[in-house]
């Protein structure tokens, strides 16, 4: 077989494989030609590793010809750089990681190679997957495959990018405040974020642990589905990851609506988001209905204070996870008279501006005297913010919204004001404060042919009701997609 | 939007508890985007939450608990092969008593 095998979905390789019609060297050979030819222009790599893919891909290949192939055995990945991938560079897009080697894997990426799947390098982001653009990697900004003159949305850019350019097959990102939600949204793929605890954060580098989640990024739901059959579940080296049984979630793509109930909230169809992205929400409510759910309006009267809640909670868990860079042990070190010296110069020169201003606000917020009035006040509203939620989700099983006001923005729009940054994560904000399901699913183009995403929040561990209701939409043929030409 | 202002004292005060050395234009810069963000966050003082209990994590169950036994093997080279400066076995760092 020839052709385009970049651009092969999950379920469509495994299918080609299983039947031998391609290798999974010819597979790997095929995406790694592909970044070749156009990662120059969108940057969605930090580091490439084609000699241990190919040692992967012989192997999934041997296994394949047994007939003892797991699931995802032979299929090309791209990995966020903010996952531990033993033998191979990790640097969070960050300075202070300088020519960090993990000596082990993260529990997820040890999953994946257990699982046979091929890692082809490691994804562009922000810098600790601190930004909503990608523009503060210390290894230049990811391009949006769309068009080179917009960001990919952030923190997981390169993750999104990859995949909408087809680059890989699919690719893990993580998400803390919409992370994998809006650049998927940016670049037109399927995004999604578990439950909080529902997937192991251990080899995870740390940003905000009661926020973070790892998740996929996809051509289609139901290769978010097989991928998360492979994330999900308990793991002992993280106390936090639930112990719950993960189901078949592809399974679950039953094609089926009737009787949902899909939430509309109010307070997130407001002045401010774009025209167009308003009215493509509106036109996939609609297909919903076509399809037999039945939309209701509800409330999350919280709604406004959730950004100024996460930018306490997320910097201040921040400032303590990287106290660990202190060039001591790995990474960067820039040398002092004494140890505190040599601390100072190390986390100046080895983290950029945004990370810095984040463990600024983070540490401003913990410290003496402004404890109780920003911290635990966030703590407080977070709680007020999860209630909204409960209560939303009395009258419907999941929730509906845009995933962000606008499509992709242009490249340093809005590198000079950290604010309006920061609410271009409006709608994506208050899933992670109340640690709910999250996914994007893309459904239009504005008139300029960027992606439109649609946002789908579901209660906690209902997976399930969001995948499938992503897939039936999806397979209605509700939108026709269109590939980037990049 | 309330007007809190940080001011530069406030700047470095903070800026030596998060270890980090700032140039002359990093604390003006921070002090007057540090100002923006905190009088933006302020708007959370319109809420009453002196009845609510604040959330610490959103986990369903406690923490759980494990044996107390060894899991991993001994690895020393391999952790200190990221070390920027070693000796032996050993991490280097500056000299911390006279």
């Amino acid at each position: 077989m020839t052709g385009d095998l970049f651009r092969l979905t999950i379920a469509a390789a495994r299918d080609l494989l299983a039947r031998r019609e391609i290798s999974a060297q010819e597979l790997t050979r095929a995406c790694l030609d592909r970044i070749a030819e156009v990662d120059r222009r969108l940057n969605a790599f930090i580091t490439l590793c084609p000699s241990e893919a190919f040692a992967q891909a012989a192997a999934a290949d041997e296994r394949l010809a047994r007939g003892d192939a797991p699931a995802l055995c032979g299929i090309p990945l791209a990995i966020k750089d903010i996952y531990l991938t033993r033998g191979v560079r990790t640097t969070c897009a960050s300075k202070i990681l300088g020519n960090f080697v993990p000596p082990y894997d993260a529990t997820v990426i040890a999953r994946l190679r257990e699982a046979g799947a091929i890692f082809l390098g490691k994804a562009n982001m922000d810098e600790f997957a601190m930004g909503s653009s990608s523009e503060n990697s210390a290894f230049g900004p990811t391009r949006n495959p769309y068009d080179l003159t917009r960001v990919a949305g952030g923190s997981s850019g390169g993750s999104a990018a990859a995949v909408a350019a087809d680059e890989c097959i699919a690719a893990l990102g993580t998400d803390t405040g919409g992370s994998i939600r809006e650049p998927a949204s940016f670049c037109g793929v399927f995004g999604i974020k578990p439950t909080w605890s529902r997937v192991s954060r251990y080899g995870v580098i740390a940003f905000a642990s009661s926020l973070d989640q790892v998740g996929p990024f996809t051509k289609t739901a139901r290769d978010a589905a097989i991928l998360l059959n492979t994330l999900a579940g308990v793991d002992p080296h993280d106390s936090t990851c639930a112990a719950r049984p993960v189901p078949d979630y592809e399974r679950a793509l039953t094609g089926d609506l009737r009787g949902l109930m899909i939430g509309v909230p109010r307070e997130y169809f407001v002045a401010g988001m774009a025209r167009e992205v308003e009215d493509s929400i509106r036109a996939a409510l609609k297909q919903y209905e076509a399809l037999g759910a039945t939309t209701v309006e509800v409330t999350l009267p919280h709604t406004d204070y959730a950004i100024a809640t996460y930018y306490i909670l997320a910097t201040a868990e921040a400032s303590a996870n990287l106290a660990r860079y202190d060039g001591i042990r790995y990474g960067l070190r820039v040398p002092g008279d004494n140890n505190i010296e040599l601390y100072n110069r190390t986390r100046a020169q080895g983290f950029g501006a945004e990370v810095k201003r984040r463990i600024m606000l983070g540490t401003f917020a913990l410290s003496s005297g402004y404890y109780d009035a920003y911290y635990l006040k966030a703590q407080k509203v977070r709680t007020l913010i999860r209630r909204d939620f409960e209560r939303a989700f009395e009258r419907c099983d999941l929730i509906a919204t845009p995933v962000a006001p606008t499509t992709a923005f242009k490249l340093g729009e809005k590198m000079a004001d950290p604010l309006q940054m920061y609410l271009s994560d409006i709608f994506t904000i208050s899933v992670n404060l109340a640690g709910l399901p999250g996914l994007s699913i893309p459904c239009g183009y504005d008139s300029a042919g960027m992606p439109i995403g649609l946002q789908l929040i579901g209660p906690p561990f209902d997976e399930e009701t969001m995948l499938r209701a992503a897939d039936a939409y999806e397979t209605s043929g509700a939108l026709t997609r269109r590939p980037p030409a990049v | 939007m309330s007007d809190h202002r940080i001011d530069l004292e406030q700047v470095r005060h903070v800026a030596r508890l998060a270890r980090l050395e700032l140039s002359a234009e990093e604390e003006r810069s921070l002090a007057a985007d540090l100002s923006a963000i905190v009088s933006y966050i302020d708007k959370l003082n319109q809420l009453d939450t002196a009845n609510v209990e604040p959330t610490t994590q959103v986990a369903e169950a406690g923490t759980p608990t494990r044996d107390d036994v060894v899991t991993n093997q001994p690895a020393s080279a391999q952790m200190l092969a990221n070390a920027p400066a070693r000796q032996d076995n050993l991490f280097l760092v500056p000299k911390i008593i006279e």
